[in-house]
């Protein structure tokens, strides 16, 4: 007979492979899914997965889609760490978008160098301006963070929606809700020469590594690990509980922010109503499948990039909805979490589980 | 007295049970006649509580046989063994606090018995009179005490047919005059047939109570014996083996200056269920350790989280250190000025169960030079955690072994150790030895009189009259939120510190509420 039984420790192993179990099965569903289509099985996988990265310009574009959801899941990851549940991503790198492309208008006319630099802090600063409201708001007034950054991502996109349509609309644009193209000195210097590949692309890294300092080797990034784990300990210990909250949501705030500014000054190159693709959103299911480890997000920001372009692929290549993205993604987490519980949790046959259950009870309780 | 007659009431036969890494019992025999009090002695992870729990049926054991009346058993489960008419009082009550006397006793209940209330609730009287534990059957349980809680678990066991009972240490939530009140039960239980196994740590109880005794040590019985006709000191022999030191007195040191001195402290507690602190004044000085006994619950963990700065007061001078006032400084300030803190929880607060040993020596000593502009010297850090291991002889898997790997005992000496180590100005440490074997308990306390010799103050919070006699200088006790007087402890005697425990500050008289929740 099948059980399901409590492990007696946590499997670390399961820890690891949990993600690529995720992934499996997502690729397996996904088959399904495609031959439910009346697609080949083969063919669709290869569309999604093989054929987006197949030349040296999908490489490329990888880098241009990953760049963003490994900023904000670099921020996130700090975030969860310390058991902030920051959903907000989306709103602050909608909101650094905007204000960095207000920053850029105001340099149309310069060939400055300092000009781009202050566009990046502007977005930087205005991602932080939108992670320190929720901070605020649960510092002074215990408000729960989930509701208030999922509320702000709505804000933000209507603030920004507001921007594009209003205020920054480009006068000779024809009344299209765009901004006016933003000059050469705010445009990100691209890295390889014919692909939309932009230094944001070493901002992304950058952050990896600082990230992976910050949380490993820095007393802070202990503060904010106890925090997470145990608040308790942390209060007995005497860390600022608030100073840590406001902190690693301004250092999410920034890094979403950056994300933004790094979109509208890369690969757009103007303000437009659809800044993000979910990337904010994306990035929560990144954080997670790569375990809350800078280099384990890396890879899975990867690995969610290659489903954005699939998705583009398989509407080009078979003609189908482009919300198979969304339907991937979503896959993604549902397996995700489903495989975690394999972590507290294992499956055995036969009747000796009755014994190691209480052995496993016992062994907790001793 | 009982062995005269032929068939035991329990008996088990080899009993093994084997958990990974660890043979918690080894061929364990015992035989349990009726009538008979027999205690179970040993130190922690002896293997009492697994023994326990298979007879009660909360595991199974891997070998061996239990014979009830005679007959082999297979007991699954609680309410089988129960149904036997076997019940065990667990350490930690498992009562709702929000329910009344009657409805927690019905819960335990086979539900065609727990149908009718009112006719529960008079035998809930019945028993309780019968036996002399006084019990309102409609009182809500958050307001009842320890001793009192304890007596509704007691009841909900004789309210059935109950042949053998099983409690384990059931003393150390009470008062010495409580205590009292328990023997007399358990003697009159026992006088009309019932079995009684006795878990205690405390060895002067067990030979006032039991009538026989079984000693474990490592998994296995290694002596049994009479404890009336042995002294507390040859059973704790027993218990610890030839090679470990069981106690010592400790000379008395007068102290120096005042260095905590607590003023007029009043605090509301945020927890519905806690103590309001009712105008505490108190003294520390330097090189002396004040003892404050009192049963749980009494203020003490309120009375901690203040002087810790936890929660701080309400006015910055009611409680000071040399430095200045610091009522109202948060933790890490207060640190800061030289200030050491070993809390109750071990797991969850003192420490980060999922956390190694060398980040729980970073949680609070990161002041002693393990952090260098905002970085974390993690060979340093090691270092520190690996010194703790040795010289207080934590046992674990290593330094990089969880929190939540050790046992408490372990875990309790690796946070004294921590706490001993940034060479503090005040420790406040509460329970030191709570569930910490004899030998570690000897460890922590000549560590404590080392520290407190090299001049520093300290304020222990403990249940343990014993050892807070031992090693206090000065001694006071807490109850419902008050402080008895302070007395040196040469000029005061258990007796009266019994009597501050239950309310009774002024020569007995009995202060105001002292005991209208009881």
């Amino acid at each position: 007979m099948l059980r399901i039984e409590k492990r007696p420790v946590e499997s670390r192993l399961m820890g690891y492979l949990s993600p690529v179990l995720a992934a499996v099965l997502t690729l397996v569903s996904g088959a399904l899914l495609f031959l439910l289509l009346g697609q080949s099985p083969a063919e669709g996988l290869h569309a999604f997965f093989i054929m987006p990265v197949s030349d040296l310009y999908g490489l490329s574009e990888l880098g241009v889609k990953a760049a963003p959801i490994l900023l904000c899941a670099m921020g996130l990851a700090v975030c969860y760490r310390a058991k902030v549940w920051n959903i907000g991503a989306e709103g602050q790198l909608l909101f650094g978008a905007l204000i960095g492309s207000w920053a850029a208008l105001q340099f149309l006319h310069t060939e400055s160098a300092w000009a781009l630099p202050l566009v990046l802090l502007a977005g930087a600063l205005g991602g932080m301006f939108w992670g320190l409201i929720p901070a605020l708001l649960r510092t002074h007034f215990n408000t729960n963070e989930i509701l208030t950054t999922i509320m702000l991502n709505y804000i933000a996109l209507n603030v920004l929606l507001y921007g594009v349509h209003g205020p920054l609309k480009d006068p000779e644009g024809y009344n299209f809700p765009e901004s006016a193209l933003f000059s050469d000195s705010t445009l990100l210097p691209t890295l390889l020469e014919g692909t939309r590949v932009h230094i944001g692309v070493l901002f992304a890294l950058l952050a990896v590594a600082v990230v992976w300092v910050l949380l490993s080797r820095t007393f802070i990034g202990f503060q904010i690990r106890v925090l997470g784990l145990d608040a308790r300990a942390a209060h007995y210990a005497g860390y600022h509980e608030k100073r840590l909250v406001i902190f690693v949501l301004l250092l999410c705030g920034g890094l979403a922010g950056l994300a933004g500014v790094l979109e509208v000054t890369g690969p757009i190159g103007q303000l437009v109503p659809q800044v993000s693709p979910g990337y904010g959103y994306a990035a929560i299911i990144v954080a997670f499948l790569g375990r809350l480890h800078p280099l384990g997000i890396l890879l899975a920001s990867l690995l969610m990039a290659l489903v954005y372009m699939g998705g583009e692929m398989v509407q080009i290549e078979l003609g189908l909805p482009q919300a198979l993205t969304g339907l991937f993604q979503g896959m993604l987490l549902l397996y995700l979490l489903a495989c975690d519980f394999l972590i507290h949790y294992r499956v055995r046959w036969g009747d000796r589980a009755a014994v190691t259950k209480s052995a496993a009870t016992a062994s907790q309780g001793a | 007295m009982t062995t005269a007659q032929p068939q035991p009431r329990l008996s088990l036969r080899n009993i093994s049970k084997r958990f990974p890494g660890v043979l918690a019992n080894d061929r364990v025999c015992l035989n349990l006649y009726p009538g008979e009090i027999h205690a179970m002695l040993g130190e922690n992870g002896a293997g009492k509580s697994t023994l326990m729990k298979m007879i009660y049926g909360v595991m199974k054991p891997d070998e061996g046989e239990i014979l009830w009346q005679g007959l082999p058993v297979d007991i699954a489960e609680p309410a089988q063994a129960r149904a036997l008419g076997i019940g065990m009082v667990f350490q930690h009550f498992a009562l709702f606090e929000t329910l009344s006397v009657t409805e927690n006793i019905a819960l335990s209940l086979p539900a065609r018995e727990a149908r009718d209330l009112k006719a529960l609730g008079r035998r809930i009287r019945e028993v309780s009179e019968r036996y002399g534990m006084a019990l309102e059957p409609d009182r809500l349980v958050h307001s009842l005490s320890i001793g009192a809680r304890q007596r509704v678990e007691i009841v909900r066991c004789l309210i059935q047919d109950i042949k053998l009972l099983i409690l384990d240490e059931p003393t150390s939530v009470l008062t010495p005059q409580e205590v009292e009140g328990l023997f007399q039960t358990l003697k009159q239980l026992a006088a009309e047939g019932c079995c009684i196994l006795f878990i205690s740590h405390k060895l002067n109880e067990v030979r006032a109570l039991c009538h026989n005794a079984t000693i474990l040590r490592g998994g296995r019985v290694t002596g049994e014996c009479k404890p009336a006709e042995e002294s507390a000191q040859s059973i704790a022999r027993m218990m610890v083996g030839e090679d470990t030191p069981i106690s010592t007195t400790y000379e008395k040191r007068q102290g120096g200056d005042d260095f905590l001195v607590v003023r007029n402290l009043s605090l509301d507690s945020p927890d519905p269920f806690g103590t309001r602190l009712k105008n505490i004044n108190l003294r520390v000085r330097k090189g002396e350790i004040v003892g404050i006994a009192g049963v749980a619950g009494n203020g003490q963990d309120e009375l901690l989280a203040a002087l810790s700065g936890e929660r701080l007061a309400e006015e910055a001078g009611q409680i000071s250190m040399p430095a200045g006032r610091i009522a109202l400084l948060p933790p890490l300030q207060r640190r800061n000025q030289g200030l050491a803190f070993v809390p109750e929880e071990r797991l969850g607060r003192g420490a980060v169960p999922d956390m190694s040993l060398e980040e729980n020596g970073l949680l609070t000593a990161f002041g002693a030079g393990l952090v260098k502009n905002g970085f974390v010297n993690w060979g340093k850090t090691r270092a520190f955690a690996r010194s703790i291991v040795d010289d207080f002889r934590v046992k674990c898997a290593g330094i990089g072994a969880t929190a939540q790997s050790l046992s408490g005992g372990n875990l309790q000496k690796f946070i004294i150790g921590r706490e001993i180590r940034q060479n503090p100005s005040l420790l406040l440490a509460a329970h030191p030895t709570w569930g910490v074997d004899i030998g570690a308990a000897v460890a922590i306390h000549k560590a404590l009189i080392e520290l407190r010799d090299a001049g520093t103050a300290i304020l222990i919070v403990s249940e343990d009259i014993d050892e807070l006699f031992q090693i206090s200088d000065r001694i006071c006790a807490i109850c419902h939120g008050e402080l008895s007087p302070l007395k040196a402890v040469r000029d005061t005697s258990i007796d009266e510190v019994g009597q501050w425990m239950a309310g009774h500050f002024d020569d007995g008289a009995e202060r105001e509420n002292a005991h209208a929740q009881d």
